[in-house]
């Protein structure tokens, strides 16, 4: 019998995405969509869209969706969760949605332990309002709004939201990927099932910060903003697992 | 049917949870606090949630998710906390997410004062957010019309799926009187458009946003459409001694109870005075307020506030002179103020 390799994912409807080229958001869907699927998850999944490039997610996966004001997806998912605790919830948000103006929400479901999975798309810039400079924005990076290049001097110093939420107590699983290869995508995936799963057994808030390239708003060609991030986001913004408490709980053994 | 000894705050919160709400998300401010504290102790023994949220942001945005997961939900604040709703307020109106909106009013602009006020009117009759969107707002006189009110409150929100704003003050939410407690009422409407993952059937989004122009002016058409039938439906107003009222207040919550004392005195004396009371202060009852005034010479509003009912009122009595009696700054409006206003309009001679 012969098995194909590579399908595509269920959840995944056959609509064309909108993303310019190079856009991390295909690829971060795509991963999603994917583990939803293999999980069979979908008809227990709500997802909670946020304000950026992104908020069209609700065009290209076929789940049952509420879209969130700007920042605020954390609060709406608790609202969601409350309500349907064995439901599976997840937040897909950009930097500028979870860094900024949403940070209070975002380190507060985290710190209450909400038992939702959220998707963080850290690409470095705002995008979808024009390329403005983010919390995540490097030292140095241009943007419309640090024309110069941020000056850390004036407009201080990035947001490491992993590294940052990691030191609570309520989160189970806090992990960044990058998606800049084949291998890192593979990676970033496996992540995305492990946060998933934490939320499968009750472990609490999960979150997987995903480094995704902005080709249109770093003004680079899509291969060269995948060297950029490889070469400068990585640098500034380890990979790794920053909290996994799966393996000291009781019900790990599952 | 339960007669008891409640505060206001605590009687709204009673109140929602045998109107069966189950999902409480809030952040305290003064002087609603109570309400939030009460639900805290009440809704868990019933098998509810209480939430305290990190941000009145928050706390709307909770309310938006369990209400889209369909949940009978509730917040509540005060002026300044309602200001930070307004957000999420605009979002609730636009994804069209029934819940209920408590404003226990203060003195304001800005942080103002804790004492009560009429002064978020305005903000409440007119939508308060960005967008074209008005909500509608009920506006208790006792602890008994709050209680009577919050049922209906949650019955509106669910059968025209808007959020409902009951618009009351420090006075009401702080003073105590004997209320009677229906033992539960409970409506259940059916909620095709909630997601909760879609088993067996296709998915459903719950969205704001409208990037076709065209869409974006259907949406708010059909949002107008459902304000035009909530205005031919559900006005509300109580008249006392309107039959042969000379002088009509026009005055709404703590006010218009105060106005009552007023005319009873005033009727003392032998002046024919009437009271005019928007239950609903949108939708505003106009044609109501027009025939009540056909007959009276002299028509003024009470408020707590700089006069921002007074407009509606000109609105409905176009060509009309309309007094106007407020205070502001958290001022409590007397009976005996109201009366000597009263004299001077009639020409003093009110002995």
């Amino acid at each position: 019998m012969i098995k194909p390799l590579l399908v595509r994912p269920k959840i995944l409807t056959p609509v064309r995405f909108h993303y310019c080229p190079g856009c991390g958001h295909g690829v971060a869907h795509r991963l999603v969509a994917e583990v939803i699927d293999e999980l069979g998850l979908r008809e227990k999944t709500v997802g909670v869209a946020s304000v950026g490039c992104s908020i069209l997610i609700y065009n290209y996966l076929d789940l049952d969706i509420q879209e969130a004001a700007h920042g605020r997806a954390p609060a709406v998912a608790t609202g969601i969760k409350r309500v349907l605790p064995d439901r599976f919830v997840f937040t897909y948000q950009g930097d500028g949605d979870l860094a900024s103006i949403g940070l209070a929400e975002i380190v507060h479901a985290a710190g209450r332990g909400e038992n939702f999975t959220v998707i963080f798309i850290n690409n470095a810039n705002y995008g979808m309002t024009g390329g403005q400079m983010a919390p995540t924005t490097l030292p140095g990076q241009k943007t419309t709004t640090s024309p110069k290049g941020r000056d850390v001097g004036q407009a201080g110093y990035p947001l490491k939201m992993a590294e940052i939420l990691a030191v609570l107590d309520g989160p189970s699983y806090i992990t960044r990927v990058a998606i800049h290869n084949p291998g890192a995508v593979i990676k970033a995936k496996k992540s995305i099932r492990k946060a998933f799963q934490c939320q499968k057994l009750g472990l609490g808030f999960s979150m997987v910060e995903i480094l995704a390239a902005c080709p249109t708003n770093w003004g680079m060609e899509p291969l060269t903003a995948l060297q950029w991030l490889e070469k400068e986001m990585i640098k500034y913004y380890p990979l790794g697992v920053f909290k996994d408490t799966e393996m000291m709980a009781p019900s790990a053994a599952l | 049917m339960d007669q008891v000894m409640l505060k206001g705050n605590e009687a709204i919160g009673e109140a929602a949870l045998r109107a069966g709400c189950r999902y409480y998300f809030g952040y305290p401010i003064t002087p609603q606090s109570e309400l939030m504290e009460y639900l805290a102790r009440r809704l868990p023994e019933v098998g509810g949630t209480f939430l305290q949220a990190e941000s009145e942001l928050a706390a709307v945005n909770m309310v938006y998710g369990a209400a889209g997961a369909g949940g009978r939900a509730m917040t509540s604040s005060s002026g300044p906390g309602i200001s930070l709703k307004q957000e999420g307020i605009s979002f609730l109106a636009s994804a069209e997410l029934p819940c209920v909106i408590v404003n226990v009013m203060r003195g304001g602009p800005g942080l103002g004062t804790i004492q009560p006020s009429q002064g978020d009117y305005t903000q409440a009759t007119r939508g308060g957010g960005h967008g074209d969107y008005r909500l509608p707002v009920l506006s208790p006189v006792s602890i008994q019309e709050m209680v009577d009110l919050v049922y209906n409150s949650f019955d509106m929100a669910e059968q025209y799926r808007t959020p409902v704003i009951l618009l009351t003050d420090g006075v009401l939410g702080q003073m105590m009187e004997p209320v009677l407690l229906p033992e539960e009422i409970t409506h259940e409407y059916m909620k095709p458009w909630i997601t909760d993952g879609c088993q067996h059937r296709p998915r459903r989004l719950i969205k704001t946003l409208y990037l076709d122009s065209g869409e974006l002016e259907s949406h708010n058409l059909h949002l107008q459409a459902k304000f035009k039938r909530l205005s031919a439906k559900e006005v509300r107003f109580e008249g006392y001694h309107l039959e042969d009222a000379e002088v009509l207040i026009i005055a709404f919550g703590i006010c218009a109870r105060v106005g009552r004392t007023a005319v009873d005195h005033l009727r003392e004396k032998g002046l024919r005075v009437g009271l005019f009371r928007p239950v609903t202060l949108w939708p505003f009852p106009s044609a109501s307020l027009k025939e009540a005034a056909e007959r009276v010479r002299h028509l003024v509003t009470v408020e707590m506030n700089a006069g921002q009912m007074l407009e509606d009122v000109r609105l409905a009595l176009p060509g009309r002179e309309i007094g106007f009696y407020g205070r502001m700054g958290g001022i409590v409006v007397s009976a005996l103020e109201i009366e000597v206003e009263i004299m001077r309009i009639m020409g003093g001679n009110g002995g």
